[in-house]
C-alpha cells in the first residue's frame, strides 16, 4: 500500500448495522375527504347525517370522514340487497356469478399495492404484512370461492343447495380487507346478496373495495357497504329481512348477537375470541419453534383471534427456550407501519391500547415477571412493545383473558396429558399450536386438543381452502373450504 | 391491394414451435399443417415427462390461476378463433370450459380425497395425485371446444399432456397452442401434434412412458389401441360428454397414508 | 466414540467438550425465515455500510486447474486494490487459492494485510487417504498460508461414520499451527438441514475456527437457509461454551444484493458484534465487481456498467 493510499480517508465504519428508513410511498392511495354509504351500487349520503373521521393509529391523523349509518340507512341497504337478490342475482347462471368473483380476485391482485398501503395506514399493521399476507389471501379467497359458484352440487351432493337470501355481515378491525373477503366471497358464490359493516376504526379498504366492484361491473345492490359503529351493527342483526348473520369480533358482542337472533329463523355464524396455547415439546426443532412463537403472538401486533397468546413450554427446555425467545424479541422492529422493515406496527386504537395496558398492569400486579426488549417508540400514535410474561399461573388474568395485543404469557408443563389439560382449560377453543418432531404425538395432540384449528410445527397459516372457526366460546361455523359454503346455503 | 402474410402452422413441443422432424406437412383448411411423425411424438412425450414434476409441484391455486389465464388470453383472441371454427358460440364454450376447470384445481382434494376413519389408533387420509404423462386424442368435431373439454381435465390435476389434434380441422389446436405459449403454462406441460391419427395413435397407445390415454377422439380400431395400452398398464380413460370433476379424477391416482396416533 | 479433542492454543474452556444437542431443523420454517430476512429493505447509509463490509469480508477466490502465477498475480492486485479509481474502497480479507499458488500469492500480497487462504485435504472431493490429506495441510501451513480451507469426508458422513469425520478435522487442526482452519461441509451433498446442523456441530467439535458451506464446485452451493442453519449451530455453541466460530458461505453468491441479504441474516441471528471479517467471510469471485458496481451507484446515484470495473 502506498503512502497516499494509507492517507486516504476511509468512511467511518459504524459499530452497528442500522437499517435506514425504507418507507413505502403513500402516493399510490387516493383518498376522498368524505365517504357516503355504498348502497344499491353507488355512494349515497347517510340519512343519519352523521360522519366520523377514521384515524391513522400510527400518527393520530384523521385520514377521511366516514358516514355512520343509522336505522333508516340500514333499512335502505337491506332493501337494496333484497331487490338485487330477487331481481337478478339469484337468477343469473352460476357460471356467470363465478366470473364476477374471478374479476374481483384479479382486480385485487392488480390493485394490491394501493390496498396494502391503505390497510396499513388505516389499521396500523406493517406494510410487509398487508402486502405479503392480507392482500394475497384476500384475492385468493375470491379466486377460491369463484370456483365453487357453479359447482355447489358437487360440494353438497343430492342436497339441492340454494342461497339463503340476504346476508348481514359484521367484521372486525384486525384484518379489515381479509375479513371482508372471507365474508363476501362465499356469500356471493352461494348466490346471496350482502350488507356488510366494516369495523368503525378501519372502514377505508372496504370503501375502496367499492371501486373494485365498479370495475368488476357487479350488479348494483349485490354488495352494500354500510359503515358505522355498534349501533349500525345491531340494526343489521335485528332487521327482519336479513336471512343470515355472520359476525367476527369479540365474544361479548357475539353473545349479544346470539341473544338478538334467538327465536328467529335467522342463520348465524360467529367467529369470536381465543386464548390459544402454543405448545412446545422438548424434541421440537427449537429455533423454528421460537419463530413460531414470535409469529404466533407478535404477527399483526397480536391483534389476532387465533394468536398463540399462551406459550406452554415443556419444563425440560424452559430455560433454553425463554433465552432464545427473549433474544429473538430484541430483533423485532416496532415503528412506522409503512416502513418495509417494520415487524410490529401500531395498536389499532386508543381504546385497545388502554385495554392492553390494563391487562399488562394486572399481570405485573398478580406477580408475573415481565420482559420487554428495549425499543424506541414514536411520540405520536398508539404503540405497545412486544411483551412476554414468565412466572405465570393458570389463574392469572393474563392467562385467562384475551389481551388482543403483543403480550405473551408463558406457562410450563411436564407431560403431554398435562399440556392438553392446560391448553383445554379455557372457555375458548379457537386454535392451538403443537411443536414436536414426533409425528404420532402431533396427531395425538391434535386429537385431544379442543380447538377448531390446530397448527403443527407452524402457526398462523391461512388458506381459502382450509376451514377456520372455533369450539366453545370461540364461536361456531366455519369459514374457508367447502365447509365455508354451508352457512350461506339452504338445503332441501 | 395488400397481400396478407400467411401463417405457418407448426407443432408445439416443449414450449417451442418446431416443424415436424420429418419435414412433412399436409394441406388442410386452406393451409399446410405439420405432419407429425412418431419421432415427434417421442419428443413430445419426453418434453411432457420433463415438464411434469414442476407442474405437479405447483400449488393447486397456481395451476388454477394458470388455467384461468388461458381463458383470459383466449377471450382476447375471440375473433381469431371464431374465424377458424366458424362462429363465436364454440369459442365461448371453450373459454368457459377453461374457467370451469380452473375453479376445480384447489378443490379436487376436498371432493375426491378423504380422511378415513380406520378401526385403530391411526390417522389415515387419501389424496388424489396426478398420474404423470397423459396422451389425449382430441375429437374431430368440434375442433376447439371438443379439444378443450378433453385437455382441461387432463392438466388441471397436474398432469402433462401429449395431444393429438383433430386431423381434418387441426388449425384451432395450433392456435390454441399459441395461447398456451403465452399464458404462463410451462413449456412441455401441453404438447400439440397435428397429423394422421392412424400414424400417431398406435405409437401413443404403445408408448411405455405414457401413464394414461384418452382415446375418445381416436378412429379406427379402438380395441387394438386399448390392447397396446395394456403393455405398461396404462389407464385407459373413457370420460363421457360434458364436464365433471370425475373427468379430472380419471387422470389421477389416489394415495392413502397411515400414521399412528400416540404420545 | 472419539476422545475429547486436544484444545488448540488460546482456548479457555472446561475440559469436557460441551455440545448443544443435535436436534432437528424444520425445513419449511427455516426456508421461510430466510426468505423473510431476505426481504429486509436495506437502503442508503445502511446499504453503503453493508457493501463496504462485504468487500472487507471477501475471500477472493480462484480454484481452477488452469490457474497460473500470472492469474494469481492479477487476483492479488485486485484483492489489494479492488477499485483503483476509488481508494476509499477497502482491500478484501483474503485470497483463496490452490496449494501450488500459495507462495506466489504470499509474495505478491507482501505486507498489505490481505491474507492467503489455501484449500487442502484433496479438495474438492476429500476422497483420499487421511495421511495424504493431513500431510497436504501440514505442507500448506509450512508454506505460510494464513488460513486453511479443508473439506470433510462426505462419504464417511453419509455412511454414518461421524467419528471418522470428527477425527479428520482434529488431525488437520493439529498440523495447522497458527493458521486458522475453515472446514467445508459441502452442504449441497448433505441432503437435509438436519445433516447440515450435525456436520456443523461435528466440525466445530473437531476444532474448526470457521465452518464453510461449499467448495463451489457443485450445485447447490451456499444458500440463505443453509447459512441460517449453520449460524444457529454456531449460536448454540456460543451460548453453551462462549466459543466464537466463524462462518463462510461460498459459491453461488454473485450479486451484491445477495451479499447484503447474507449480512442481514448474520446480523439478526448473531448480532452486530459478529459483523467482522474475523467471524464471517464470503467465498466468491465475480461478487466483488458487482459490489463495486453497487458502491459506485450509491455514491454517484447512477446505474453502472460492468465495463468500468477490471476483470482480473
Amino acid at each position: 500500500m502506498t503512502e497516499l493510499e494509507r492517507k486516504q480517508d476511509r468512511s467511518p465504519v459504524p459499530s452497528a448495522f442500522e437499517y435506514a428508513p425504507a418507507p413505502e410511498s403513500r402516493d399510490v392511495v387516493r383518498l376522498e375527504d368524505r365517504y357516503g354509504l355504498f348502497i344499491g351500487g353507488e355512494f349515497v349520503e347517510p340519512r343519519s347525517g352523521e360522519f366520523q373521521p377514521s384515524i391513522s393509529p400510527a400518527t393520530e391523523e384523521p385520514l377521511a370522514e366516514v358516514a355512520y349509518a343509522g336505522p333508516e340507512d340500514v333499512a335502505l341497504a337491506v332493501g337494496a340487497a333484497r331487490d338485487a337478490f330477487e331481481n337478478g342475482w339469484s337468477e343469473i347462471a352460476p357460471s356467470e356469478r363465478a366470473k364476477y368473483l374471478f374479476r374481483i380476485a384479479r382486480l385485487l391482485q392488480e390493485r394490491s399495492r394501493e390496498f396494502a398501503v391503505l390497510e396499513s395506514l388505516d389499521g396500523g399493521k406493517p406494510i410487509r404484512e398487508s402486502r405479503d399476507v392480507d392482500l394475497p389471501l384476500s384475492a385468493a379467497h375470491f379466486f377460491y370461492y369463484a370456483g365453487w359458484a357453479d359447482k355447489l352440487e358437487y360440494a353438497f351432493p343430492s342436497r339441492k343447495p340454494r342461497p339463503v337470501g340476504v346476508a348481514g355481515q359484521i367484521i372486525p378491525w384486525n384484518f379489515p380487507l381479509l375479513m371482508l373477503s372471507w365474508k363476501i366471497a362465499p356469500a356471493l358464490a352461494a348466490g346471496n346478496t350482502v350488507v356488510l359493516k366494516p369495523a368503525e376504526t378501519t372502514p377505508l379498504t372496504a370503501l375502496l373495495f367499492c371501486d373494485v366492484l365498479r370495475q368488476a361491473e357487479l350488479p348494483p345492490g349485490v354488495v352494500n357497504i354500510v359503515t358505522g359503529d355498534g349501533r349500525a351493527g345491531a340494526e343489521i342483526v335485528k332487521h327482519p329481512d336479513v336471512d343470515k348473520v355472520a359476525f367476527t369480533g369479540s365474544t361479548d358482542v357475539g353473545k349479544e348477537i346470539q341473544r338478538a337472533v334467538a327465536g328467529t329463523e335467522k342463520k348465524l355464524t360467529l367467529e369470536l375470541g381465543g386464548k390459544a396455547a402454543n405448545i412446545i415439546f422438548d424434541d421440537a426443532a427449537l429455533d423454528q419453534a421460537v419463530e413460531g412463537i414470535i409469529n404466533g403472538i407478535y404477527f399483526n401486533q397480536g391483534h389476532v383471534c387465533c394468536a398463540g397468546s399462551r406459550l406452554l413450554v415443556q419444563e425440560s427446555i424452559y430455560e433454553q427456550t425463554i433465552a432464545k425467545l427473549k433474544r429473538r424479541m430484541t430483533t423485532l422492529r416496532v415503528g412506522d407501519p409503512l416502513d418495509k422493515n417494520t415487524d410490529v406496527g401500531a395498536i389499532n386504537s386508543k381504546q385497545q391500547l388502554d385495554k392492553i395496558r390494563e391487562l399488562v398492569a394486572a399481570g405485573e400486579e398478580e406477580g408475573a415477571e415481565i420482559y420487554q426488549p428495549p425499543c424506541r417508540l414514536p411520540e405520536k400514535g398508539w404503540w405497545f412493545p412486544p411483551t412476554v410474561f414468565t412466572n405465570v399461573a393458570q389463574s392469572y388474568r393474563i392467562a385467562q383473558e384475551e389481551i388482543f395485543g403483543p403480550v405473551l404469557s408463558v406457562l410450563t408443563f411436564r407431560t403431554p396429558d398435562e399440556a392438553v389439560e392446560k391448553a383445554n382449560n379455557t372457555p375458548y377453543g379457537l386454535s392451538a399450536g403443537v411443536w414436536t418432531e414426533k409425528g404420532s404425538r402431533i396427531l395425538w395432540m391434535a386429537q385431544h386438543l379442543r380447538a377448531g384449528v390446530i397448527w403443527a410445527n407452524t402457526y398462523n397459516r391461512f388458506d381459502p381452502a382450509s376451514p377456520f372457526g372455533g369450539y366453545k366460546e370461540s364461536g361456531f361455523g366455519r369459514e374457508g373450504g367447502l365447509h365455508g359454503l354451508e352457512p350461506y346455503l339452504r338445503f332441501e | 391491394m395488400r397481400l396478407p402474410v400467411k401463417k405457418t402452422y407448426k407443432l408445439y413441443i416443449g414450449g417451442s414451435f418446431p416443424r415436424s422432424e420429418s419435414g412433412r406437412s399436409y394441406e388442410v383448411e386452406g393451409a399446410n399443417a405439420a405432419l407429425a411423425s412418431k419421432k415427434d411424438l417421442r419428443d413430445a412425450v419426453r418434453a411432457a415427462r420433463e415438464a411434469f414434476p414442476k407442474w405437479a409441484a405447483m400449488t393447486a391455486y397456481n395451476r388454477g390461476q394458470v388455467l384461468y389465464r388461458m381463458a383470459e388470453i383466449m377471450e382476447g383472441r375471440r375473433s381469431q378463433f371464431a374465424e377458424l371454427v366458424g362462429g363465436e358460440a364454440e369459442v365461448e364454450e371453450a373459454i368457459d370450459s377453461w374457467v370451469w376447470y380452473a375453479g376445480w384445481a384447489d378443490k379436487l382434494g376436498q371432493v375426491l380425497g378423504s380422511s378415513n376413519p380406520v378401526a385403530g389408533p391411526y390417522f389415515n387420509f387419501s389424496i388424489p395425485e396426478p398420474t404423470g404423462v397423459v396422451g389425449v386424442v382430441a375429437p374431430e368435431e368440434p375442433p376447439l371446444a371438443g379439444l378443450v373439454a378433453r385437455l382441461a381435465p387432463a392438466i388441471v390435476g397436474g398432469n402433462a399432456v401429449v395431444l393429438i389434434a383433430s386431423e381434418r380441422r387441426p388449425l384451432a389446436a395450433v392456435t390454441l397452442a399459441e395461447v398456451l405459449a403465452t399464458s404462463d403454462v410451462p413449456g412441455g406441460v401441453v404438447n400439440v401434434l397435428t397429423g394422421r391419427k392412424s400414424d400417431l395413435c398406435p405409437v401413443l397407445a404403445a408408448h411405455m412412458d405414457v401413464n394414461a390415454v384418452d382415446l375418445s377422439g381416436a378412429d379406427g380400431d379402438r380395441a387394438e389401441l386399448e390392447r397396446l395400452a395394456a403393455d405398461n398398464v396404462k389407464r385407459v380413460v373413457r370420460n363421457g360428454e360434458g364436464q365433471s370433476p370425475w373427468h379430472v379424477a380419471a387422470f389421477l391416482e389416489l394415495k392413502t397414508v397411515w400414521h399412528p396416533i400416540g404420545v | 466414540m472419539a476422545q475429547a479433542p486436544a484444545l488448540p492454543s488460546g482456548f479457555e474452556l472446561p475440559l469436557e467438550p460441551r455440545l448443544p444437542k443435535i436436534g432437528s431443523v424444520d425445513q419449511v420454517a427455516v426456508e421461510e425465515r430466510a426468505a423473510s430476512l431476505a426481504r429486509r429493505s436495506i437502503k442508503r447509509e445502511s446499504k453503503i455500510f453493508a457493501l463496504d463490509l462485504a468487500v472487507r469480508m471477501m475471500d477472493l477466490t480462484t480454484l481452477e486447474g488452469a490457474d497460473t502465477p500470472g492469474k494469481i498475480a492479477a487476483l492479488c492486485s485486485k484483492a489489494m486494490r479492488p477499485d483503483p479509481s476509488d481508494l476509499t474502497v477497502p482491500p478484501v480479507a483474503a485470497v483463496c487459492v490452490y496449494p501450488n499458488l500459495v507462495a506466489g500469492a504470499l509474495q505478491r500480497l507482501g505486507d498489505s494485510g490481505v491474507k492467503v487462504a489455501s484449500v487442502a485435504t484433496a479438495f474438492p472431493s476429500g476422497q483420499s487417504p487421511l495421511e495424504i490429506k493431513v500431510e497436504e495441510a501440514a505442507l500448506v501451513a509450512e508454506l505460510g498460508a494464513h488460513e486453511i480451507d479443508m473439506v470433510i469426508d462426505r462419504g464417511a458422513f453419509l455412511s454414518g461414520n461421524y467419528a471418522k469425520v470428527y477425527d479428520e478435522v482434529r488431525r488437520v487442526k493439529e498440523v495447522c499451527g497458527n493458521a486458522h482452519l475453515k472446514v467445508i461441509l459441502e452442504t449441497g451433498e448433505l441432503g437435509t438441514y438436519d445433516n447440515v446442523r450435525r456436520a456443523s456441530l461435528l466440525a466445530i467439535a473437531g476444532g474448526a475456527d470457521f465452518i464453510k458451506t461449499s467448495t463451489g464446485k457443485i450445485q447447490p452451493a451456499a444458500t440463505l437457509p443453509v447459512t441460517l442453519v449453520m449460524l444457529e449451530a454456531i449460536r448454540d455453541v456460543y451460548e453453551e461454551t462462549g466459543r466464537r466460530v466463524g462462518m463462510k458461505p461460498a459459491g453461488g453468491i454473485r450479486h451484491a444484493k445477495q451479499a447484503v441479504q447474507y449480512l442481514v441474516v448474520l446480523h439478526e441471528t448473531l448480532g452486530p458484534e459478529w459483523l467482522t471479517p474475523d467471524l464471517f467471510r464470503f467465498g466468491a469471485s465475480s461478487l466483488l465487481n458487482d459490489v463495486l458496481l453497487q458502491i459506485r451507484k450509491e455514491k454517484t446515484g447512477r446505474y453502472q456498467s460492468p465495463d468500468y470495473f477490471t476483470l482480473d
